[in-house]
């Protein structure tokens, strides 16, 4: 049965896109550039305005707390140093079941993301454990590497046990306008991520990492984003965290307006990761409000929305004590790891 | 005794010395969207010179001929303020040339009309030539004098900038016929607007001879109008004509009891008015920019800055 | 329920000490009235009495200018541009530290949400005096001739929408130029005034020089038509301001006005929709649509119609009705019985005249005066509610084909206050621009204010502008 869109009062949101239309914009370069080119403008004024409105949103008292431990279970608890070592990374994954070890009350994270010479180590340490085991591949983070390689990688992170891939896209190309190529490369990767052999058949889940930092406009976020879901992202990311600017509230907004409309057209839902740069509780609030009065609740899920982050949890994590305490409290109360 | 009174008064720089030639007189008209049409009442009036001798029958306007001229000048108003501003400084300079070339004619007309001397009325008309020249210039100077861009306190680009009010009505001075006419005139047409103008009811015949200037320097028709006639029985149908957004008063100096009365009636769709002085000010000295704003608008653009 | 139900996050009124009852501010003091009566300011909120202040009487109005006369021959007009300057500059510093307590004030009287208040209101506030602070040493660049003057002593009316900041559009550039002021504030807000008349006094501002009576129309009238006021400012509605235009003929007076609106708000189907559907959104509800510029009518091409309604109705769906002093309330209270009356009325005829009336679920409280965003759509130039200026949360879609149909509906109005153009191609906005006739044209943004920034209406939106370099204009001879 083709898909329907939703429509609001009889008005229909946006043009359809079923599997035929589907296969007609993303048939060819060409296709895909006008489609991409057709999108409505984002106004950089106007879409800054907005987000900046969002974050002065007074997010108090019940809601605080709710929105905390919301914001704790949507971290992808991360650590992506050349100075990473199995110690780190289990010391990570202890963190990551037991936030406070005083207080069995704080939900887990939702994953923990590292690079994939270390998935195998993370993998055992979480065993028995739900929280998912993120990877970063393709050449992370600039992804300047052969096609060949970058499907290596993947496949490497996935036989060491990682379920979740985030993947960088060829920034360079998509500034040429290699729109097909950025596509591709997409979609091989999302090929690489079905678990070979796996029981169950599952693929791993595709995060598509834009770089948002080195695409410069929001028009560009918004077309590199709908590229993304195109090629079948399950969840599509700001940053790698080594390029400044990394997550900022707008490009976010902008990335949830994309996903928001693109489950309007196709009823496929896809997931947004904001990574780098969000440290404070604060932030992380701003963040889940940018989503509630964006996207709306549906996104409001660890399954929907991620936080690429890892000081951002004890800060998290201070404020929840402050609020059951009601004194604030001190760094050396939580685990440094 | 009528042609007697009109070779005298009106035709003294005859240079044919043999016998007197029967000189063709002219028709004295309105001026409205271009063309020369009588008053729709058909009514005339006689117009005389200082001394009171007959000089000519000029065109009695009705309410209906202001009525007309609004419709005329609002026509051509988006053609004129939709003229570059070059353009019309240009048009606007053409006058002063084909006035110029009149200029014997102006002279004898003001002589006649105003009973000043050939020297005085010599200077009254060569400075309202050079009154267009100067106002003519303005055109394309104004927007840079008194628009701006504006430092706001954020990430956009802001500017203001005139624009015309639009249809303007212009009393017209009552004494000063010509250059006092075009001490009114021009500074309302130079920004972009539309004028309809009351002569000086006794001494209209300069009016009606630069309508005729008009007519042939590139000023499109509609942009002004006149009307000759008791100003009485025009203004306060002009100042509570609703597609006029302006009005000029100079013409009701002294009359401040008039002047109130079509200030009201302006009130009704907000008309800016420029007031009547007590008294008729001397036309000849320098004018400031006070005319030619009163009829501008200031419109300001904001748009955002970013990538 | 909501999944993320944002808990009440009100701003404490601690703050702000409202006396029980007020009198006139006149000649540096606050005194007891001559021929005054009293009334009383509710919250409209709540509808809870606030205070009882006086509607000054004629004898109370000429009290107030006689203090400005004197004040403006014996101290203001006397003292140098570079001192009126600082008290200027004083009275801007105060606001700046006082901007808590006003902002609270503002909303508990006029029934704006606190993040306008806060974030708009009286940050523009302080802005405004802060610019024309700098200007009264420098007059003589102001393009109005080598000498310029003040015209004497200014009686201004202003109206209820954004009280303190009309008070600061109207006193700022008066006091830089030169001139003294009895200013006016409307009926149901007068108390953010009263606190100005105190900030008066903590600048040691010389008596007299602003002078405050508070009352209803009345008192606007008698200080309008007072023989010794030189200049006449007023912000409100048309059909006052035609009758300040008649009350002025024959004067000496000089006026300007600022008036109603029916602003088109112009979206092409090339538009940023998502930034679109904001500026749409700011530009009929921010305010409560209390705002004379208010984007009031929508012209959508036909060609993005269902794209643009869909995503407004769906964006309206966030918007959060209720207590104004909420930091989290979009829209607040509609600022008295009156008006709301007259925004039901109209809503009605909108209803009986055919066009189809939409609002997301929404709950409002039980006391107060309060309307929730409203969308027409079907509407035609020929309604009413496409005609008439309604100041309040009531938005009328129209559709259009071509650029010249877009300008052509949107000059379709006697008013001419402001204009909103959508659309990412640059050499369009210029040409719209250029041929709207409104003295503020918003191009991808919209119901934006600065005090450099001139403002003010063509046609019967009114005359002269405020703001900026221009708006000295008005206040010099």
């Amino acid at each position: 049965m083709p898909y329907v869109p939703p429509t609001l009062d009889g008005v229909t949101v946006l043009e359809a896109l079923d599997a035929a239309r589907l296969s007609e914009i993303t048939a060819s370069e060409t296709s895909l550039r006008r489609f991409l080119h057709g999108l409505p403008g984002v106004d950089q004024v106007g879409a800054d305005a907005r987000a900046a409105m969002l974050s002065t949103r007074s997010i108090k008292t019940t809601a605080k707390k709710w929105a905390i431990d919301l914001a704790i279970s949507m971290i992808d608890l991360t650590t992506l140093e050349g100075q990473d070592t199995p110690g780190k990374v289990r010391a990570l994954c202890s963190k990551a079941q037991r936030p406070d070890p005083s207080d069995p009350s704080v939900p887990q994270v939702a994953a923990v993301c590292v690079y994939p010479d270390l998935v195998g180590v993370a993998a055992k340490a979480l065993a028995g454990s739900n929280i998912h085991i993120a990877s970063v591949a393709t050449g992370f983070p600039s992804g300047r590497t052969s096609l060949e390689v970058k499907l290596a990688d993947t496949r490497d992170a996935i036989a060491a046990g990682a379920d979740e891939v985030d993947m960088v896209i060829d920034r360079g190309a998509f500034l040429a306008g290699r729109y097909g190529q950025v596509f591709e490369e997409i979609v091989k990767i999302k090929e690489a991520c079905a678990r070979a052999g796996g029981a169950d058949g599952q693929s791993a889940h595709l995060k598509v990492i834009l770089e948002t930092g080195e695409l410069a406009t929001y028009d560009n976020v918004r077309r590199a984003s709908w590229l993304a879901v195109l090629a079948g992202a399950d969840f599509i990311k700001t940053s790698t965290g080594k390029v400044s600017p990394a997550a900022t509230l707008p490009v976010t907004l902008v990335m949830l307006e994309a996903v928001r409309d693109f489950r309007d057209a196709t009823g496929r839902q896809v997931g947004v990761k904001p990574a780098g740069g969000i440290r404070t509780s604060k932030d992380a609030i701003r963040y889940l409000v940018v989503v509630n009065e964006t996207a709306g609740e549906d996104w409001l899920d660890p399954d929907w929305f991620r936080i690429g982050a890892s000081s951002l949890l004890n800060d998290l994590l201070m404020q929840r004590q402050r609020m059951a305490t009601g004194r604030y409290g001190g760094p050396d109360y939580f685990t440094l790891d | 005794m009528t042609d007697t009174a009109k070779r005298r008064g009106h035709e003294r720089a005859e240079r044919d010395p043999g016998p007197a030639r029967l000189a063709v007189k002219k028709t004295y008209k309105l001026y409205i969207g271009g063309k020369f049409p009588r008053s729709e009442s058909g009514r005339s009036y006689e117009v005389t010179d200082s001394k009171g001798r007959f000089l000519a029958n000029a065109a009695w306007a009705s309410r209906k001929d202001a009525r007309d001229a609004v419709v005329a000048a609002r026509k051509a108003y988006p053609g004129w303020s939709g003229t570059t501003a070059y353009n019309r400084g240009q048009v606007l300079y053409r006058v002063a040339e084909v006035m110029e070339g009149r200029r014997a004619q102006f002279i004898d007309e003001v002589v006649a009309g105003e009973g000043i001397s050939r020297p005085r009325a010599e200077k009254v008309v060569d400075e309202a030539i050079d009154r267009w020249v100067w106002y003519a210039g303005w055109a394309d100077k104004l927007a840079q004098v008194v628009g701006s861009t504006n430092p706001v306190a954020g990430p956009y680009f802001d500017f203001s900038i005139p624009e015309p009010t639009g249809v303007v009505a212009v009393l017209a001075p009552q004494k000063s016929s010509l250059l006092g006419l075009v001490s009114v005139l021009a500074p309302v047409v130079v920004g972009g607007n539309a004028a309809v103008v009351t002569s000086s009811y006794e001494r209209p015949l300069p009016a009606i001879t630069l309508s005729e200037v008009l007519a042939t320097s590139d000023v499109p028709g509609g942009v002004v109008n006149i009307l000759t006639g008791r100003v009485g029985d025009t203004a306060p149908w002009l100042a509570a004509h609703m597609d006029v957004n302006a009005i000029d008063l100079a013409g009701a100096a002294g009359d401040t009891e008039h002047a109130t009365e079509l200030e009201l009636a302006a009130a009704e769709n907000l008309k800016r008015v420029v007031r009547a002085p007590a008294t008729e000010p001397d036309w000849t000295k320098q004018p400031g920019l006070d005319r030619i704003t009163a009829f501008l608008e200031t419109k300001t653009v904001w748009h955002p800055m970013g990538v | 329920m909501a999944k993320f139900e944002y808990a009440p996050a009100p701003e404490s009124r601690a703050i702000v000490d409202i006396a029980s009852s007020y009198g006139l501010f006149i000649d540096g003091e606050f005194v007891d009235p001559i021929d005054g009566t009293p009334f009383k300011t509710v919250n409209p909120a709540s509808e809870e009495v606030l205070s009882e202040v006086t509607a000054a009487g004629p004898a109370d109005v000429d009290a107030a200018v006689k203090a400005a006369r004197r004040a403006y021959e014996q101290v203001w007009s006397r003292l140098s541009g570079r001192d009126r300057g600082k008290y200027l500059f004083r009275i801007a510093r105060i606001i700046q530290e006082r901007a808590r307590e006003l902002a609270v004030l503002e909303s508990i009287d006029n029934g704006k949400p606190i993040r306008e208040s806060r974030d708009v209101d009286i940050p523009l506030v302080a802005a405004h005096f802060f610019y024309y602070a700098g200007w009264a040493d420098k007059l003589e660049y102001a393009g109005v001739g080598t000498d310029p003057r003040p015209h004497g002593v200014a009686g201004q009316v202003i109206p209820w929408n954004f009280p303190l900041l009309m008070l600061a559009w109207k006193i700022a550039p008066a006091l830089a130029t030169g001139n003294t002021v009895v200013l006016k504030p409307a009926e149901t807000t007068p108390l953010t005034a009263l606190v100005f008349a105190d900030i008066c006094q903590q600048a040691d501002l010389p008596p007299g020089v602003v002078n405050i009576v508070t009352g209803a129309g009345e008192t606007g009238r008698a200080l309008v038509e007072h023989p010794d006021v030189d200049k006449v400012a007023f912000t409100g509605s048309t059909e006052v301001g035609k009758q300040i235009a008649r009350s002025v003929a024959g004067t000496a007076k000089k006026a300007t006005l600022e008036l109603g609106g029916k602003a088109a708000n112009i979206v092409f189907d090339d538009a940023p929709i998502d930034q679109a559907v904001e500026g749409i959104v700011n530009g009929i509800f921010f305010n409560q649509g209390h705002v004379c510029c208010a984007g009031s009518r929508l012209l959508v091409q036909e060609s993005a119609y269902d794209e643009v309604l869909a995503s407004l109705k769906r964006r309206l769906g966030t918007l959060r009705v209720g207590d104004p002093l909420d930091k989290n309330t979009d829209i607040g209270a509609i600022n008295s019985a009156e008006q709301l009356a007259r925004i039901r009325a109209l809503s009605e005829v909108g209803e009986a005249e055919g066009a189809e009336r939409w609002s997301p679920p929404c709950e409002l409280p039980d006391r107060g005066f309060w309307f929730p965003p409203t969308v027409f759509t079907g509407v035609s130039q020929a309604h009413r509610i496409a005609r008439e200026e309604i100041f309040g949360p009531v938005l009328s879609v129209l559709t259009f084909r071509t650029p010249a149909e877009a300008v052509e509906k949107a000059n379709n109005t006697p008013y001419g206050l402001s204009a909103g153009v959508w659309t990412e191609k640059g050499s369009r906005i210029l040409w719209m621009s250029s041929r709207l006739r409104a003295g503020v044209v918003w191009a991808n943004t919209f119901n934006r204010f600065d005090p450099t920034s001139p403002f003010g209406g063509y046609k019967e939106s009114g005359y002269g502008r405020e703001g900026g370099r221009h708006g000295l204009e008005a206040y010099l001879r």
